[in-house]
């Protein structure tokens, strides 16, 4: 066993990590620290800023454009986008919709679509669930009837993030009522700017605006606009699903965020000393960093099993369940340190006082709440631990 | 052993839960809590005339309770109703009045004026131990110099009580006009107002120069007060979750068939009932020896299992419960932030601890 990264790995590192030192600026990381929601422009200049390295689509295929990197390279972009107090790369057009169109769709499609994904002309989101379709996906209800060379889609999406963005909606919509539910789903790229598309905000708990609904009335799609053969959505959909499931460990995002609560509590004073010294508290730091290190190898034991085997298996569930579980622990820690300070909404009202108002501080409580979503989203972590039982224990 | 309340406290229990559920539904409470001034006269003054202010007195001092029970009896009803109105500071600094002994005017028992508690700074969020702002003699007067911080209502007080350190060492407890602070307002995570007051040689006049056990005192009472408002939190989220698991339906039936729900709906009830049995427990405790150790453990259960219950309440409804729609996320916000005010669980923990040495 050899549980370094190799020589070549670690060059890669630090060429990343000189790189997006160039690529971020100031205000951006600023932002990314405050948990501050980005604005449009600013995630397109970032993505634009990647895309001319190459780094937007590194784990593209070279055949599509990319640069191939398999996934403990992925890994380490991950960790040092976090490391750099990067923003997140949008994940719908890049990571969810590219390897279904690499993988099912046509080379009209392909050709089409992926380099509008990497220059940024297309923002995709990602029209899945429904009011009545969460957990049970395949439940889902909104409706494509095929008139001439046309699709007449009416229903609605929901949760559907960044949609106030997009200019394009990637749906799993139903073509066939025959058989079982999962066999009547079609998959269909849709224009959020055709006639009959409407799009509603929905605040979320802690006053963000993130997610929307989706309403489609009559809109007319072209049957070239539909992935893969009628009535195969489903098989599309699982295929995504994995893919979205290759990067949910999350370990960059918690390493980050629990470097800075630790900087968080040597700052905070408490009875005289800095609260990192407080017993109760550095007990819980401490819990989460051992949990966050057993995690870290267990996601790379399974990215190096991932990278032998071709592809991800049932037991990637475990990363979704522990790294929101790690995730979500250091948001409640980082708001149970900063105690009674971590209320005030917004936080810049504190302003007064340096040590409370700093960025990385501030908003602790909100970002807590909101985190929520991350054991919700993407199959629940109830939906998760079914698919282990299931496919991994198997009892 | 009885442990249903009075007739008396039933009544007062009752029609405020109706006056609230008349006054403050849910869309109302959101245009308050989060808007500022984060506070509503008229369901002030209506809470008022029903007599809130008054239950949390003695009969002696002009009012009609005092007792642990009347605390709970108030704060339970406000905390099911996600009530923002500023009644913590006010009856914390009701029960530190009554326990100096010291004159409670007629107007603080009507609540026509809205007293606030102010002991938390910066650095010292919790506790007295280790206050830093001064207070100085001046002429006949005093002047106090500092800042408090996060205190809850302070945005709509009309008079500020001020715990403060003075020239002795010991802790003194100097009333100072809202009018006469310099502060910064603003609204909570959780709905709600507070401020940061800031103190610069500003006049005060001493109540006490001997106030630690009366701050004991009202600190005391605050944390029972929080624990009652916990309680009915808990009980709505509990409500709400089972509720929304009967209803909703995903792979054809009510997912409240799955039995890993069931569990966690079960386990949400568990920490409920140790809630409403800790907060009895402080309440009867609330004026003996037992009543700062009593309240501290409720304090501490209501941190620990309110969060939990407040989480699991999220998670089991999915997506809709992140929502700013969702009576659910109010609920479980408010919950969440208790934790953090007078002592949060860890600290409890840690006062209880030292008492056991
Ligand atoms: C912030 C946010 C962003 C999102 N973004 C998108 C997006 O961009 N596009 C998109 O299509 N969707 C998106 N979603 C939707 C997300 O995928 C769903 O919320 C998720 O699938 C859960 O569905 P639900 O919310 O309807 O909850 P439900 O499915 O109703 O679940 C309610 C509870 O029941 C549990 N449960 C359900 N079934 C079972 C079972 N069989 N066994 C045990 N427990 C069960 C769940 O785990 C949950 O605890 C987003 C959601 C959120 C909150």
């Amino acid at each position: 066993m050899d549980i370094r990264y190799s020589d070549d790995e670690l060059a890669f590192r630090t060429e990343i990590k000189t790189g997006l030192a160039e690529i971020v600026w100031p205000e951006l990381a600023a932002k990314v620290r405050a948990g501050s929601s980005l604005e449009k422009p600013e995630h397109d200049r970032f993505h634009a800023a990647l895309n001319a390295r190459g780094w937007l689509a590194g784990h593209w295929p070279t055949e599509h454009g990319g640069l191939g990197w398999d996934p403990v390279q992925r890994h380490i972009f991950d960790e040092e986008l976090y490391a750099a107090d990067a923003p997140r790369v949008v994940p719908f057009g890049l990571n969810m919709l590219a390897p279904v169109l690499m993988a099912f769709g046509s080379p009209e499609q392909q050709a089409y679509h992926l380099p509008r994904i990497l220059s940024g002309e297309d923002w995709w989101c990602q029209g899945y669930s429904e009011p009545g379709a969460g957990s049970d996906l395949a439940s889902l209800r909104t409706r494509a009837v095929q008139e001439g060379d046309s699709y007449i889609v009416n229903g609605q999406k929901t949760w559907t993030t960044l949609a106030q963005h997009a200019n394009k909606i990637f749906c799993l919509v139903r073509t066939g009522t025959e058989g079982k539910p999962q066999e009547g789903i079609s998959f269909l790229l849709m224009d959020m700017q055709a006639p009959g598309v409407t799009r509603r905000p929905i605040r979320t708990l802690d006053g963000g605006f993130e997610v929307n609904e989706v309403f489609f009335d009559n809109v007319r799609v072209p049957v070239a606009d539909r992935v893969g053969a009628e009535n195969a959505g489903w098989t599309i959909a699982k295929y995504l699903l994995n893919h979205e499931r290759t990067n949910i460990s999350l370990v960059g995002e918690s390493t980050h965020a629990l470097e800075q609560l630790k900087a968080q509590a040597r700052q905070t004073r408490r009875r005289g000393q800095p609260l990192i010294k407080n017993p109760h508290f550095a007990a819980r730091v401490i819990e989460i960093e051992a949990d966050l290190e057993a995690h870290r190898i267990t996601n790379l034991r399974m990215l190096s099993d991932a990278q032998r085997k071709g592809a991800p298996g049932p037991e990637v569930s475990m990363l979704k369940i522990t790294g929101t579980r790690i995730r979500q622990a250091i948001n409640d820690l980082a708001r149970r340190g900063l105690g009674p300070a971590a209320a005030p909404f917004p936080s810049e009202a504190l302003s007064g006082n340096a040590a409370l108002a700093a960025p990385e501080h501030a908003n602790a409580a909100a970002r807590y709440f909101n985190n929520r979503k991350i054991s919700i989203y993407g199959g629940s972590n109830e939906i998760q631990a079914n698919i282990l039982a299931k496919h991994v224990l198997d009892i | 052993m009885d442990f249903s309340p009075t007739p008396e406290r039933q009544m007062v229990a009752e029609s405020l839960s109706r006056l609230l559920a008349e006054h403050l539904d849910a869309e109302r409470r959101r245009a308050i809590a989060y808007v500022a001034p984060w506070h509503d006269p008229t369901l002030w003054a209506h809470l008022c005339e029903l007599g809130v202010p008054a239950l949390l007195v003695p009969a002696e001092q002009g009012g009609f309770g005092g007792a642990g029970f009347d605390i709970t009896t108030a704060f339970q009803p406000l905390g099911a109703a996600l009530c923002t109105e500023p009644m913590l500071g006010h009856a914390m600094a009701l029960a530190a009045l009554v326990a100096l002994d010291a004159p409670v005017s007629e107007d603080m028992v009507s609540g026509n004026s809205r007293y606030v508690l102010a002991i938390g700074e910066p650095d010292v969020p919790y506790g007295l131990d280790d206050l830093e702002t001064t207070a100085n003699r001046a002429g006949d007067g005093w002047q106090i110099t500092g800042r408090k911080s996060v205190v809850a209502g302070a945005q709509s007080a009309t008079h500020v009580l001020v715990a403060a350190r003075h020239g002795d060492g010991g802790i003194g407890l100097f009333e100072v006009g809202a009018d006469a602070i310099d502060l910064t307002a603003y609204g909570m995570v959780d709905g709600g107002g507070a401020a940061e007051l800031f103190f610069d040689a500003t006049a005060a006049h001493a109540i006490s120069l001997e106030a630690d056990a009366a701050l004991t005192t009202a600190l005391t009472a605050g944390l029972l007060a929080l624990s009652a408002e916990a309680v009915g939190i808990a009980e709505r989220l509990v409500d709400l979750t089972q509720d929304y698991l009967r209803t909703r339906q995903q792979f054809g039936r009510p997912i409240a068939k799955f039995q890993a729900l069931q569990h966690r709906a079960v386990e949400m009830s568990l920490h409920l009932e140790q809630l409403r049995s800790i907060t009895v427990r402080a309440a009867a405790s609330f004026g003996t020896p037992d009543g700062p150790r009593h309240a501290a453990m409720a304090k501490l259960l209501v941190g620990r299992r309110g969060r939990l219950i407040a989480e699991e309440a999220i998670q089991l409804h999915g997506g809709i419960a992140v929502t700013w729609e969702a009576e659910v996320a109010h609920l479980a916000k408010r919950l969440v932030m208790i934790d953090a005010q007078l002592g949060d669980a860890d600290w409890q923990s840690e006062m209880l601890a030292e008492a056991l040495a």
